[in-house]
């Protein structure tokens, strides 16, 4: 699915991922913990297309093809998903009809039918449920005036519509209380499956007490250092990050 | 008169001036106006309230100042530019001439006058002697002068005391077939009782690409506790030059509310003076103007705040396209002695290309010490943030463009509290914008 090699990146003339190795097959989760600073972030936009991020050295194949040479909304096309750290807030674009376009974009690329509003209807009233989306939310226009809670919820809802192959969730859990962080996480349990693939990027091993990855990797100083099971999360969470850099120096 | 002003075009005013000539009551005024023109001339850019626009090609050119045919207008054109499903009064001129066919004036409220200015000079002689020309500045602009001198044809508006009038009165300016050559001088004038309320539109529209020139002025007096809410629709032909001026003199607690949309004209000059004459007086200036190719619109506001407890509230947005240029100049006065006052002001514009140019300058001017004044001013290009979480959201680039820039234009119009009307204003401004068809349905307008 997503195999990233000796993959360098850099903002402006700062250097922060710095060689990071990483293969996802189809159907797995992968957990992509690490201190602040440590490029967690930065890996999740360059995977997504941002601007403003250099990529030095190294390659991204997904699915056998180039990612790097894709614009954000091919990769979208694609079967790439972001959930974002902070989602952005669009006074005057509907979150419903913004939905219904990425919808039918995907669609579209994969050469099916576009859906007509009955049909949308039909399928988001089904995915609201999963995420307890209000429908009021849905009606507004995107995330305007949405508690985080609700953003990160809004994200997850978005994911379950659009399917994706790859999701990336970039620290979904930050900010959540523990009935949204179950919420979310139950959301996204519901979106796994054989041909799914997950990335999970996150400070704190609390999500993966209900997300339960197959593989968890330590990046730090912009490599991954350390990579094992479920367990080295909870190793993680007991003694910190420290003796791990330890360990890698 | 200086050499400079004795150019053919002021002589071809003074001409169509004797030509126009009626003997009333207003005859003398409109002579003194056109002295004060005379002696003026134009406004040149060498005037600091004149810096960034330059007004040589209307000088230059030799407009017309009488109507000579009738042009016909179909029910349909008028349709086309109506609003839909709105109950209204309305009042239509065709190139600058009265139309009573398309006008609907009969069964008006008890404590309501709307008629043509020309009906309203013989009818409200009175009335106007105490209102028309006491809030618009002959002296300030010779636009104003040239305005007074040529008073005919225009909108008198009457709310008497304690009135509400839920029905907006709509005002059709519309210029068609003017083959390139004719100006015209509305005149408005809008009396409002104590505790009266009213919503007037005044929109001034090209049905064809003419090159003509439009010379408005509105003068406005709310009594204490009156409500105004004014509409000025800017939609001229992308050749015609639009001149317009709103002068408003508040009285106790009154409240006015313009909303100011620019989107046509080749040389537009916008200028709202309010006077807030009287405690608790309140003015909301919201204005958003689009331009393109080589528009080039200037908006100018000025508020006096003359007496304690006053306010006003200032939103200005601007999206610029291809070599246009626009200005925003508001000026807020804050007198001697006119404490807490409440004064804000705030110019935003999103420029989408590299040759598209704005002037944007606030200006505060406070003799009193205990007040509270904000003002901003804001250039730039899109959210890059927004722009990646959309195509992130597999929305194509262009597609994301066009609709932040649309959403940036919105966030004045979604506030406007009359659907009817707001819901025209978002289907123009999407009209505005390069893929109008493909961002209509993500639209609030439509949910």
């Amino acid at each position: 699915m997503l195999d990233i090699q000796d993959l360098h990146a850099k903002i402006g003339d700062k250097a922060i991922l710095k060689g990071l190795n990483l293969n996802v097959k189809a159907g797995e989760v992968h957990a992509i913990m690490g201190p602040n600073g440590s490029g967690k972030s930065t890996l999740a936009n360059v995977l997504a297309g941002r601007d403003g991020y250099e990529v030095t050295k190294g390659s991204v194949s997904y699915e056998g093809n180039d990612l790097l040479e894709l614009a954000p909304e091919e990769r979208a096309w694609a079967g790439v998903f972001l959930a974002f750290q902070y989602p952005v807030e669009i006074p005057g674009v509907n979150n419903v009809y913004l939905l219904k376009a990425a919808v039918n974009a995907v669609r579209k690329y994969r050469g099916e039918s576009e859906l007509d509003a009955v049909e949308f209807l039909g399928l988001i009233k089904e995915k609201m449920k999963i995420v307890k989306m209000k429908e009021d939310l849905l009606n507004r226009s995107v995330n305007e005036g949405f508690s985080g809670g609700e953003k990160k919820r809004n994200e997850i809802f978005q994911m379950s519509v659009l399917e994706p192959k790859l999701a990336i969730l970039d620290e979904t859990d930050s900010g959540l209380d523990i009935d949204a962080l179950k919420i979310v996480s139950e959301g996204v349990n519901s979106l796994r499956n054989e041909e799914r693939s997950i990335i999970l990027v996150t400070h704190y091993q609390r999500l993966l007490d209900y997300i339960k990855p197959d593989h968890v990797h330590v990046l730090s100083n912009g490599k991954i250092i350390k990579s094992g099971g479920p367990e080295l999360a909870l190793e993680l969470e007991e003694k910190g990050y420290d003796w791990i850099k330890e360990e890698a120096a | 008169m200086s050499p400079e002003n004795m150019s053919d075009n002021i002589q071809n005013y003074i001409s169509d001036f004797d030509q126009l000539k009626n003997d009333d009551w207003f005859s003398e005024s409109r002579q003194s106006a056109l002295n004060l023109f005379k002696e003026t001339g134009f406004p040149n850019s060498r005037l600091e309230n004149w810096k960034y626009t330059d007004v040589r090609p209307i000088k230059k050119k030799s407009f017309s100042n009488v109507t000579e045919t009738a042009v016909s207008i179909s029910t349909d054109e008028i349709n086309a530019v109506r609003f839909d499903g709105l109950d209204c009064i309305e009042v239509v001129f065709i190139n600058g001439v009265f139309s009573k066919e398309h006008s609907s004036l009969e069964g008006l409220d008890k404590g309501l006058v709307v008629e043509n200015m020309l009906d309203a000079l013989s009818n409200d002689q009175v009335l106007l002697a105490k209102h028309l020309t006491k809030y618009a500045d002959d002296k300030v602009s010779p636009f104003t002068a040239l305005n007074t001198a040529f008073i005919q044809n225009g909108t008198f508006i009457k709310v008497s005391a304690n009135t509400v009038i839920e029905k907006p009165i709509n005002i059709l300016y519309l210029a068609k077939d003017s083959n390139g050559s004719l100006a015209t001088h509305p005149r408005n004038l809008i009396v409002m009782g104590e505790n009266s309320e009213a919503t007037v539109i005044e929109s001034y529209i090209g049905l064809d690409d003419a090159n003509y020139f439009t010379n408005a002025v509105t003068e406005v007096a709310l009594s204490p506790s009156a409500i105004l809410k004014h509409y000025k629709i800017q939609q001229e032909s992308l050749n015609a030059y639009h001149i317009g001026n709103l002068n408003v003199m508040q009285g106790k607690d009154s409240k006015l509310e313009s909303h100011s949309i620019s989107l046509g004209g080749a040389l537009v000059r916008n200028d709202i003076h309010g006077q807030l004459a009287a405690e608790g007086a309140e003015i909301i200036m919201n204005g958003l103007y689009m331009t393109g190719d080589k528009q080039h619109v200037d908006n100018h506001t000025r508020v006096d705040h003359l007496k304690p407890r006053t306010l006003s509230t200032e939103n200005y947005r601007g999206v610029l396209n291809g070599k246009s240029r626009a200005v925003f100049n508001g000026k807020v006065i804050v007198h001697k002695d006119a404490q807490k006052i409440e004064a804000h002001q705030n110019n935003a514009n999103l420029l989408l290309s590299d040759d598209a140019e704005i002037d944007t300058k606030p200006e505060l001017e406070i003799y009193a010490d205990d007040v509270k004044c904000t003002h901003g001013a804001t250039v730039g290009q899109l959210d890059q943030n927004m722009l990646f979480y959309l195509r992130s959201r597999a929305i194509d680039e262009e597609t994301a463009r066009s609709l932040l820039t649309y959403a940036f234009a919105d966030e004045l119009i979604s506030n406007i509290s009359f659907a009817p009307i707001r819901n025209r204003l978002e289907r123009l401004v999407i009209g505005q914008l390069p893929d109008a068809a493909l961002i209509r349905e993500f639209t609030n307008e439509q949910t």
